[in-house]
């Protein structure tokens, strides 16, 4: 199974080598990974996705635990959230298709960022479920090149991720 | 107060009342050796930066505080790697400065430059690389607070030349402030409840205790434990020393060369307590078949080794001293003596033997006399081999922390720098080093050290010019075909410690055990001991790989 982890971490050089170097050693998959800085800029914040019964996240857990650098984790996979992830695709579009792939673009809310002659670059967020079927549905035009992102993830309504400094490393 | 960086360093080590560094300079570490001119801190100088490390885990082993070691930039700090990775998988609680190429020249390859933070990632409890000279105070009463708290281990500091140099205010810090870093102490309340009241329904329950008992300096309880609830106590070679020896509960260690009544007892139990210990594959043979009908309890500090390798029913992290306070109050004592009974027949039908009526000298009988003649009380260092595993079985320890080596790592050249640690941490403690021929020549440079600093170690070879546990397992797994492992020449190790001006003897026999093994081990000064022993002896019993633990074989 996927599960989704929330990470805060210090925002020191050296930790996304750390924690990338105990998921290789460990023998961890990593789905994706994304992290950049939050509110406080002490702290940047991972969101992992990691595939494994509950065994193995209970030893990834553990093991992100022992990191000095790891402030808390947050399984929310089980939880209500909101996750997206950007991608940014380059089709080989011509005069001719434009229109076409700008309607495709229209019903998964994507946008056009740039326009050569001979090609499109569109840009959508989404969940991990809608960028797929726009990556598909892109795909018979011919895909030059593509990026993402990898998923970010966030607790809905009153719930939150936070770190707050009551002494105590939790995980919730 | 202003001073540079480097001397800070020195202070800090000061405020943690350090006594003894074991380092070996080099033009990165110029600034900090300059610092320790005027320091009251002893710096022993070794003769390569191993046997500085392994000293400095000997010295921590034995004394129960931080081992300090100072290498500097490129080859002197991956020379500390080997001796860091040991320290790591032994939970020893090492501080370590590495000298550091100039900020500037960090990334270019410059001469001795190693990336030795990148390197040491996976060997580290935790590292770091010095940029901010104001921040060295506050990385050094982390450090130390990270190394020796929690389940221990070793903490590397990179300290760059030029940052070292910095002139700064100083100021060492009172408290750490480390938010992702809060060890769990005391156990939960309601799991150490169901741990007693799982021991109130067992009948036939085994104690399995590790390392751990040995950092927490938990033998008392354990003793306490074992004897209130009369359960047999089996040990992992980590956990060798914590509980004494010649108890009548005691099994002898488990696991692949562990004692068939350690291994049968573990086998049939119905409940096993495991004590800061980690269900290590030495240990549990094939798996699936290690305490198959048990339940388990298992305490440690580390929660990742809880559930890591076995099913636990009743986990519980914390101290594992602090949990056996908590339990002790909520046992009965036990009376139910069939059990015991059953570990009695065990113990009579399954000894540890070796042929005691042969001709040549065989090495179990040197760790019997040893044995006899210290009481089992002497500081025992080794280094990794047959001669490892005989201790292990014969050497019967009364002192908790009386045995010093490599457990997880297994590295060869461990003991006698290890032992120099802990000779210069307990000068006034009986130090012995048993070691074969082929482990002493990985580190025996370190003779030099140990004249020079006037240690009074007893180094006895047990010296049966073979690399015996590979040849054993060549024999087992390879049908006899020997590769590599016989050694054609040796120095004779004799003559090579009269070099050193180190006392010298040759045992050929059971006679010459029994007549000079009890002089040299009572000679005020260093000793050397080679004893040429039987080439064919093989460590037995042993588990073959894949195979339950019950079922070991003699080889």
């Amino acid at each position: 199974m996927r599960h989704t982890l929330a990470v805060l971490v210090e925002n020191n050089p050296g930790v996304l080598a750390r924690v990338a170097g105990l998921f290789s050693r460990r023998g961890f998959n990593i789905d994706s990974l994304a992290v950049g800085r939050t509110e406080n800029p002490d702290v940047s914040r991972m969101t992992i996705v990691v595939e494994g019964d509950a065994r193995v996240l209970e030893q990834v857990t553990k093991q992100l635990h022992k990191l000095v650098d790891v402030i808390k984790i947050n399984d929310i996979t089980a939880d209500e959230y909101v996750d997206r992830e950007l991608v940014l695709i380059k089709v080989n579009v011509g005069p001719a298709q434009r229109g076409e792939v700008m309607q495709i673009a229209d019903v998964f809310r994507a946008r056009i960022v740039d326009l050569g002659r001979k090609t499109l670059t569109l840009e959508c967020t989404g969940n991990d479920g809608k960028i797929n079927a726009f990556e598909e549905s892109l795909r018979p035009y011919g895909i030059k090149e593509l990026v993402r992102t990898g998923k970010i993830a966030m607790l809905r309504g009153f719930k939150y991720t936070g770190y707050h400094d009551n002494g105590t490393k939790e995980d919730n | 107060m202003e001073m540079t960086a480097a001397e800070a360093l020195v202070k800090c080590l000061e405020k943690e009342q350090l006594e003894v560094i074991f380092g070996y300079p080099g033009g990165a570490t110029l600034p900090v050796h300059d610092a320790l001119h005027h320091s009251s801190i002893r710096h022993i100088l070794v003769r390569h930066e191993q046997g500085a490390v392994h000293a400095a885990d000997g010295y921590a082993r034995a004394t129960g505080r931080v081992g300090v070691c100072l290498a500097t930039s490129g080859p002197g700090a991956t020379n500390l790697i080997t001796g860091i990775a040991n320290a790591y998988m032994d939970s020893v609680p090492l501080v370590l400065f590495t000298g550091q190429v100039p900020t500037s020249q960090v990334g270019t390859d410059a001469f001795q430059e190693v990336d030795i933070t990148g390197i040491t990632m996976p060997i580290t409890k935790h590292n770091y690389l010095v940029k901010d000279a104001a921040q060295l105070p506050r990385i050094i009463k982390n450090a130390f607070h990270i190394a020796s708290t929690g389940r221990p281990g070793p903490v590397l500091i990179d300290l760059p030349k030029d940052v070292a140099q910095t002139m700064i205010e100083f100021n060492y810090p009172e408290t750490v402030q480390l938010r992702g870093y809060k060890p769990t102490y005391r156990g939960h309340a309601g799991k150490i409840a169901e741990a007693a009241r799982l021991i109130a329904r067992s009948s036939r329950p085994v104690i399995y205790a590790g390392g751990g008992i040995i950092n927490s300096r938990a033998s008392k309880e354990l003793l306490a434990l074992a004897e209130t609830i009369n359960a047999p106590v089996t040990n992992t070679f980590m956990g060798l020393s914590s509980f004494p020896g010649d108890h009548p509960l005691f099994l002898g260690m488990l696991g692949l060369h562990g004692t068939r009544t350690a291994n049968l007892a573990v086998t049939n139990c119905d409940l096993l307590i495991a004590l800061g210990a980690r269900f290590d594959d030495r240990v549990t043979g094939k798996i699936a078949e290690f305490a198959p009908r048990a339940g388990v309890i298992h305490v440690d500090i580390d929660p990742a080794e809880i559930g890591k390798n076995v099913q636990v029913h009743v986990p519980i992290v914390g101290d594992v001293k602090m949990v056996l306070q908590e339990l002790l109050p909520r046992l009965e004592k036990r009376s139910d003596t069939r059990w015991l009974e059953q570990i009695e027949a065990w113990k009579k039908e399954h000894p540890l033997r070796y042929e005691t009526g042969a001709e040549e000298l065989k090495p179990q009988y040197v760790i019997e006399k040893l044995y006899e003649i210290t009481r089992g009380d002497a500081y025992v260092a080794t280094d990794v081999g047959q001669h490892q595993m005989w201790v292990a079985q014969y050497y019967r320890f009364k002192r908790p922390g009386g045995l010093i080596s490599s457990g997880g790592l297994g590295t060869m050249g461990f003991g006698l720098p290890a032992a120099m640690g802990a000779q210069i941490g307990l000068p006034g403690e009986r130090v012995v080093l048993v070691t074969g021929d082929g482990s002493i020549q990985m580190t025996m440079q370190e003779l030099g050290t140990i004249m020079e600093q006037e240690l009074p170690i007893k180094i006895i070879i047990l010296n049966n010019h073979v690399l015996g546990m590979v040849r054993q397992l060549q024999k087992v797994y390879c049908e006899g075909r020997y590769m590599a492992v016989d050694f054609k020449f040796h120095p004779d190790f004799e003559t090579l410690a009269r070099a050193y001006r180190i006392k010298g003897y040759t045992l050929r026999n059971k006679e010459d055990v029994d007549n000079l093994l009890p002089e040299a081990l009572e000679s005020p000064g260093a000793v050397l001991v080679n004893c040429l022993v039987s080439a064919e002896e093989n460590v037995n019993p042993m588990v073959l790989a894949g195979k339950s633990i019950s079922e070991a074989i003699d080889c």
